[in-house]
């Protein structure tokens, strides 16, 4: 049995106390004093220890977000700009929202110190717009930050001036690319530049940007307040920390879960109650869509950065979806791969295209109207938009389809022999009866 | 509305302007929006929300405004509107209903609860229901698959829906009787919802402190390494407050399908809206 002790909750630490999202229940557990630790040392110094801290970003891609501020240039006579990436809209992907909903304070005060480090005057937080309730609170966070001093002219007396917008986008998977993000926040199509130049030199307006995620700017109060040796206290050399680990789909207790980083899904399954009552693990994202899925071979892989990579995937968003045997798996892929086409942006013609003709071919490949034949056309399709696009939506689009073949195989072809699909979708649903489900009915249309 | 090629029929004439009454409360408004930015394009967004605030959707009204705020020309906030999903090209319901039918939602159940609100609504994919109280839309993930399947009203959280609770959400609704969201405040209407999403804050007392900290999905973690956690699984159906009080609404209402993108804004009676045509789906979207 897993200890509850393996769990490290930090950004979920108040979570469960009176009302939270308000600034005095923030403050009454230590919160901003990071933030007063910061103003006390030189940006640079502040640059440095998140760069000791070893803090990875946690939107997807793992860069080092200290390094991410270092790449600002100083002394250029532009100003800069601080943009949190708010867009949280990977399927799967579920921790940003909670975290901004129950306590938006500690992403503020991360965004005031991220601020103070890279010299910039204007943070945004960019939104998606889908969230009302975040959005909501992220107001009123706000609010109360200008009125107590940690926004606005001279913040608490240290000379820094900041203003932060919360700016709510408007339904747009693409946002979520860091370019595509500026683009939109330009009061443009969400459509992904080609770098270099990268945005540490020309984002937004053109002068040096840093794109950080909620999770790893949130990140940065508790590291200046309890600093870098407590943090590194936890994870592992090259992956330190802890993270929100959000599980969903078919266990016992689906929700948010923060541990230190290199924790397995069979530790964090055993936490939860494990599979949902009388049924297995069939296959699981690490991270999101759009990193390859793994199995029930993979229950022991670390869930790190070098961990997940070494097993053939990615970290991601460590959104770890959890489906059991009565789903079928083409299912699963076609409609993921709906969605990628119906979000990429148009702008590279091997995702645009790409994305059309992979849910044409899935479309078919689900209906049982397909042929070995397909599969290979299928991976073609594949392998000509990966790595091919600006940005890395295409990549993602790839990953489930790839995977899945590599994986189950069987299961395309049982379509063909089946002349359709063997599942029967109503055994996957939260309601359906607990006993094991009965599968061959092909009921599914 | 189209020609023989397919195309929509371009616009006989400009959209006419707001009354100016209304465009002097929107200027207002508008330039509050754009001193929030060091550039003026970037309130292009939230401008675009104010509008389908003042209106239901964007109209070409709307975008109008949008481009003589910011000196842009109409084509220009066009491309803009038409790329995110979260703009109206028509009018639609007080109520936007989204069931999330993503990979994890869907085989959650979210196919079954979409299908099921079609059925009991008599409407496909981004109708309208007759009384323009509810549009339905199938949505893509929207953040909350710990709370799978996930039906938003408003871009309220219904968290762990069904097929039954999605039914009794959308009657109440239609009854005008108060929904409690799961995660978020009391519900007001999409034009509301649409002036907090242009940056307005919400300032209806006690909004902000509604619908907790988060569900039993988002204390688990906490929970069990607090020692604090029941030994029941999380995922429990959610108990919505009784509905008793009405809903104030203030917009009218609307009937459902117009052809899209419709040129007639609420603002411009001289120019009604073209009639009702047929229930189709004009994104060319299929329900899955």
């Amino acid at each position: 049995m897993t200890e509850p002790s393996l769990l490290t909750p930090v950004l979920s630490a108040n979570w469960d106390e009176h009302q939270p999202w308000t600034l005095d229940t923030y403050r009454r557990g230590g919160g901003y004093d990071g933030l007063r630790k910061a103003l006390a040392m030189h940006p640079d110094e502040v640059i440095q220890t998140v760069k000791d801290s070893g803090l990875r970003g946690r939107g997807g891609a793992g860069f080092p977000t200290g390094m991410k501020w270092g790449f600002i240039p100083q002394n250029d006579g532009k100003p800069h700009y601080l943009v949190v990436n708010a867009d949280e809209s990977e399927p799967g992907t579920c921790k940003d929202i909670p975290l901004m909903y129950a306590n938006p304070h500690v992403l503020i005060e991360g965004v005031i110190i991220a601020s103070y480090a890279i010299r910039s005057e204007h943070a945004f937080i960019y939104v998606r717009g889908e969230v009302v309730p975040v959005l909501r609170r992220l107001h009123n966070a706000v609010r109360e930050a200008y009125a107590a001093g940690y926004l606005g002219k001279n913040v608490l007396g240290s000379g820094l001036d900041l203003e932060l917008t919360v700016h709510a986008g408007a339904g747009a998977y693409i946002c979520g690319e860091e370019t595509a993000l500026l683009d939109s926040l330009e009061g443009r199509r969400g459509q992904p530049r080609l770098r270099p130049p990268f945005p540490a030199v020309a984002g937004l307006y053109a002068s040096p940007t840093c794109v950080n995620n909620v999770e790893s700017i949130a990140s940065v109060p508790p590291i200046l307040n309890k600093g870098v040796e407590w943090f590194r206290s936890m994870g592992s050399e090259k992956s330190p920390g802890f993270t929100l680990y959000s599980l969903s789909g078919h266990v016992k207790r689906p929700g948010q879960y923060e541990a230190p980083l290199g924790v397995t899904l069979r530790q964090l399954l055993d936490l939860a109650g494990g599979v949902r009552e009388g049924h297995r693990i069939k296959f699981w994202t690490p991270g999101g869509s759009s990193t390859p899925m793994f199995t029930d071979e993979h229950l022991d892989v670390p869930l790190d950065y070098e961990g997940v990579g070494a097993a053939g995937s990615m970290l991601g968003t460590k959104a770890l979806q959890i489906f059991d045997e009565t789903v079928c798996v083409v299912r699963a892929v076609l409609r993921w791969t709906e969605f990628y086409e119906h979000e990429s942006c148009g702008k590279c013609t091997p995702c645009r295209e790409g994305t059309y003709w992979l849910t044409q071919l899935l479309t078919r490949l689900e209906r049982g109207e397909g042929t070995e034949q397909d599969l290979e056309t299928l991976l073609d399709v594949a392998d000509n938009i990966l790595g091919k696009s600006f940005c890395a939506l295409g990549d993602g689009a790839a990953s489930p389809i790839q995977s899945s073949l590599k994986y189950f195989r069987d299961e395309y072809l049982a379509h063909f022999e089946h002349g359709g699909c063997p599942f029967d979708t109503a055994a996957s649903t939260a309601w359906a009866s607990t006993a094991p489900a009965s599968t061959g009915a092909g009921a599914h249309s | 509305m189209s020609t023989d090629l397919g195309m929509p029929m371009p616009p006989a004439k400009p959209a006419p302007p707001f009354p100016p009454e209304v465009r002097a409360r929107l200027e207002v408004d508008a330039k509050e929006v754009i001193g929030r930015y060091p550039q003026a394009r970037s309130a292009l967004l939230p401008l675009l929300h104010l509008v389908q605030a003042e209106e239901g959707y964007v109209t070409g009204t709307g975008i109008e405004f949008c481009a003589d705020m910011l000196g842009l020309t109409a084509a220009e906030v066009s491309a803009v509107s038409t790329f995110y999903t979260m703009y109206r090209r028509r009018q639609g319901g007080d109520f936007h209903v989204g069931v999330c039918t993503n990979t994890l939602c869907a085989v959650m159940g979210g196919d079954e609860i979409f299908a099921s609100l079609k059925d009991h609504l008599g409407i496909g994919n981004k109708e309208t229901t007759a009384d323009g109280v509810v549009t339905l839309e199938h949505i893509e993930c929207n953040a909350a698959c710990d709370y799978a399947p996930v039906v938003m009203v408003n871009w309220e959280f219904f968290d762990d829906a069904t097929p039954q609770s999605a039914k009794e959400l959308v009657d109440d609704l239609r009854a005008g009787k108060h929904a409690v969201p799961t995660r978020g405040a009391r519900l007001c209407t999409f034009r509301d919802t649409s002036r907090i999403l242009a940056g307005f804050p919400d300032e209806r007392p006690g909004a902000v402190d509604e619908g907790g900290a988060g569900g039993a999905a988002s204390l688990v973690g906490l929970r069990i390494a607090n020692g604090t956690q029941a030994d029941e699984p999380a995922r429990l159906t959610p108990a919505r407050r009784p509905p008793t009080e009405d809903v104030a609404k203030d917009a009218p209402a609307s009937p459902s399908s117009h052809d899209a993108p419709a040129r007639t804004a609420e603002s411009d009676p001289a120019h009604p809206a073209p009639p009702t045509g047929p229930a189709t789906d004009q994104d060319g979207d299929q329900a899955p």
